[in-house]
């Protein structure tokens, strides 16, 4: 195979710096690190943190997975896989086990992390904040003064509008007691994941230039109300119309033919490991 | 089922690109990118500072890669920037030194070294020339020539290489204040990212690497209405400056040990903006304050606009968006602007049914 570029793209001293950046990350849970982020051959916005984090991360002996909202195959996961492959000739894998760094579009898998392993995700907004207060510099000094009532009072008026905390994915959490984080826009569901997780979860903003990070066995909490509890996305009893898997998340999907709504694991390795399970037992 | 098939992705791909391919092959002809070097001067200026990368040759191939979308191309050489590693940086380049290729003045009618109205496209009757159909290259080296010999003919004996700035002529008169030179080491934005409030290094390295369309509607915005200031053209000039670095085999670098490796083309706008000043026993005078604007090649409207956004942000006055550093420099950068907004294109149905989740909450 040849090689044109340095391996992983970056040359080295660039691949430190950002590792530099991940390990303040690291150790300070849920702070957004700023970092030189650099123009990527893929577009900004398009997973170009993730994608730094990665390459600055991986060596010869890893196994990457990457995935885009919950696909091993959409189009962004192909295309990302395709450029770490030809600049490290690294070894990939869908299976979720078998990795040793996943790079992920807003979806933690389905099948639980183990210590050891990486997971970074790719993250548009890194600002819990931004909602509510468009300044870099006001937000900086928020989060400084561990200023949160802004985040607490946007759930309580959706509460009050709409009888519901209204958040889709990216539902703010607490790390650590400290700092309020958007979870990338993983959804709710995935939220608990976050907390207490085995393996390091690195969070990547490349046009944002940001690097944050829940190292192993953090805390992190939605942000909810003693009273009015966090809760995730609710399938009701619906389950996968290929593997018949239940408590995972769904996509919902239209029949052409029929008209009729179906349901599918929105993981699809998850999913194809559960039928070929089936088909071996 | 559109674009997130389970398996088939890889193929899809491998197919788009083909397709690409063959859009820009179908018509049976390969644009050479010499000529692209040679016929599309502007629109290399234009991708060469958008991009910070100053290089016709690179930027001619990525320009044909594009086929032609500017966005792209400063992509394409963005990408390819980020791989190579900083080993220099040159000495502080002044502009009196810049050999002027045209120089104007919108101040005043007579200016010392004298207005130089070099090539531009602003004396043109914007019509299409229909002759161009049939241009030869034989012809185009034939009236070369001609105009090669018949400039040589002029024994103008200005000195091009050090004009000297009209703005001087200003201070000299006390209407614009001086200022002492900044020795500061500037940062520089593409080895730490921004950070608020900023400093004017980092503002016009955002502004010039901008993207020309932006930087010239955020610049006209603050002229027509958000501010309505009517600046005053100081000095334009185009010309090339050229470049030296130290000798890294040197421990102290004299003058005359300096490498020269080479020249860029730049245009350079001064503009002047009238600015009340508070004197200390309650009466006010007016004085000049100053926007500065320079980008890679020939590319006036950009460069008068930047000059605009700088004198802006310096005065920061919180009336106005177009005053506020973040509004400005957090959304003219090509790359940034486009690969957000191109983003939305990706699948969005996790976060999209996580939202549909909590609308149908609301509605129970």
């Amino acid at each position: 195979m040849r090689i044109e570029y340095n391996f992983a793209f970056f040359d080295e001293g660039s691949k430190r710096e950002i590792r530099r950046a991940t390990l303040k990350a690291v150790a300070i849970p849920g702070y957004q690190v700023p970092f030189a982020s650099r123009e990527m051959p893929i577009a900004r916005g398009w997973g170009t943190g993730g994608l730094q984090l990665t390459l600055s991360l991986v060596g010869k002996e890893d196994i990457l997975k990457v995935i885009d909202q919950g696909s091993d195959e959409s189009v962004n996961a192909v295309n990302i896989k395709k450029l770490i492959i030809k600049t490290t000739g690294i070894k990939v894998t869908d299976e979720t086990s078998e990795a040793t760094i996943i790079q992920s579009r807003h979806r933690i898998p389905e099948i639980p992390l183990q210590a050891g392993q990486i997971l970074v995700l790719q993250v548009p907004l890194p600002e819990p904040l931004r909602y509510y207060e468009p300044s870099e510099l006001e937000t900086k000094k928020l989060h400084a003064e561990q200023e949160y009532s802004g985040a607490w009072l946007m759930l309580f008026e959706q509460i009050m509008n709409y009888g519901t905390m209204s958040t889709g994915a990216d539902h703010p959490a607490m790390v650590h007691d400290r700092y309020v984080m958007a979870p990338s826009p993983i959804p709710r569901f995935d939220n608990p994941k976050l907390n207490h997780s085995q393996a390091l979860i690195l969070l990547g903003a490349g046009r944002e230039k940001k690097v944050y990070a829940v190292p192993p066995y953090t805390r992190v909490e939605s942000l909810a109300f003693e009273d009015f509890s966090f809760e995730v996305e609710s399938f009701q009893d619906k389950c996968c119309g290929l593997c018949g898997a239940k408590g995972v998340f769904l996509d919902e999907i239209l029949d052409d033919l029929t008209g009729e709504t179906f349901h599918q694991c929105n993981d699809t390795s998850y999913c194809l490991q559960r039928l070929n399970q089936k088909s071996a037992g | 089922m559109g674009y997130v098939a389970v398996k088939g992705g890889i193929q899809a791909i491998e197919e788009s690109i083909k397709r690409l391919k063959y859009e820009r092959l179908k018509k049976g002809t390969v644009l050479d990118s010499q000529q692209i070097e040679g016929g599309m001067r502007c629109l290399i200026d234009q991708v060469m500072s958008e991009s910070s990368l100053y290089c016709e040759t690179l930027t001619a191939m990525a320009i044909k890669q594009a086929e032609g979308s500017p966005e792209e191309a400063v992509f394409l050489l963005r990408a390819y920037r980020s791989t190579l590693p900083r080993k220099h940086y040159s000495r502080t380049v002044q502009s009196e030194e810049m050999l002027v290729e045209r120089r104007i003045s919108s101040s005043f009618k007579e200016i010392p070294g004298g207005q130089i109205l070099g090539a531009a496209m602003d004396y043109t009757h914007r019509l299409i020339d229909f002759d161009l159909n049939k241009e030869t290259d034989d012809e185009a080296i034939k009236w070369v020539c001609e105009y090669a010999l018949e400039s040589g003919v002029d024994n103008d004996q200005t000195n091009l290489s050090n004009l000297p700035k009209t703005l001087d002529y200003l201070r000299e008169e006390g209407l614009i204040s001086t200022c002492e030179i900044n020795y500061d080491e500037p940062d520089d934005v593409t080895k730490e990212s921004l950070h608020f409030p900023t400093s004017r290094s980092q503002r016009l390295q955002i502004l010039t690497r901008g993207q020309t369309g932006a930087v010239t509607s955020l610049g006209y915005a603050a002229l027509r209405s958000y501010g309505a200031l009517h600046p005053t053209v100081g000095e334009l000039r185009i010309g090339n400056l050229p470049i030296y670095v130290d000798s890294p085999f040197l421990e102290q670098n004299e003058d005359g040990d300096a490498y020269y490796i080479g020249e860029i083309k730049v245009t350079e706008v001064e503009t002047l903006f009238p600015e009340e000043i508070q004197k200390g026993n309650g009466e006010k005078e007016i004085e000049f304050d100053i926007g500065y604007g320079i980008c890679y090649g020939q590319n006036e409207t950009k460069a008068i606009a930047m000059s605009i956004l700088d004198r802006c942000l310096e005065a920061a006055n919180p009336e106005y968006p177009i005053h506020n550093e973040e509004f400005v420099l957090l959304h003219i950068d090509s790359v940034e602007s486009t690969g957000f907004i191109s983003h939305l294109k990706l699948p969005h149905y996790v976060t999209f049914q996580s939202k549909l989740d909590s609308v149908r909450k609301t509605k129970k």
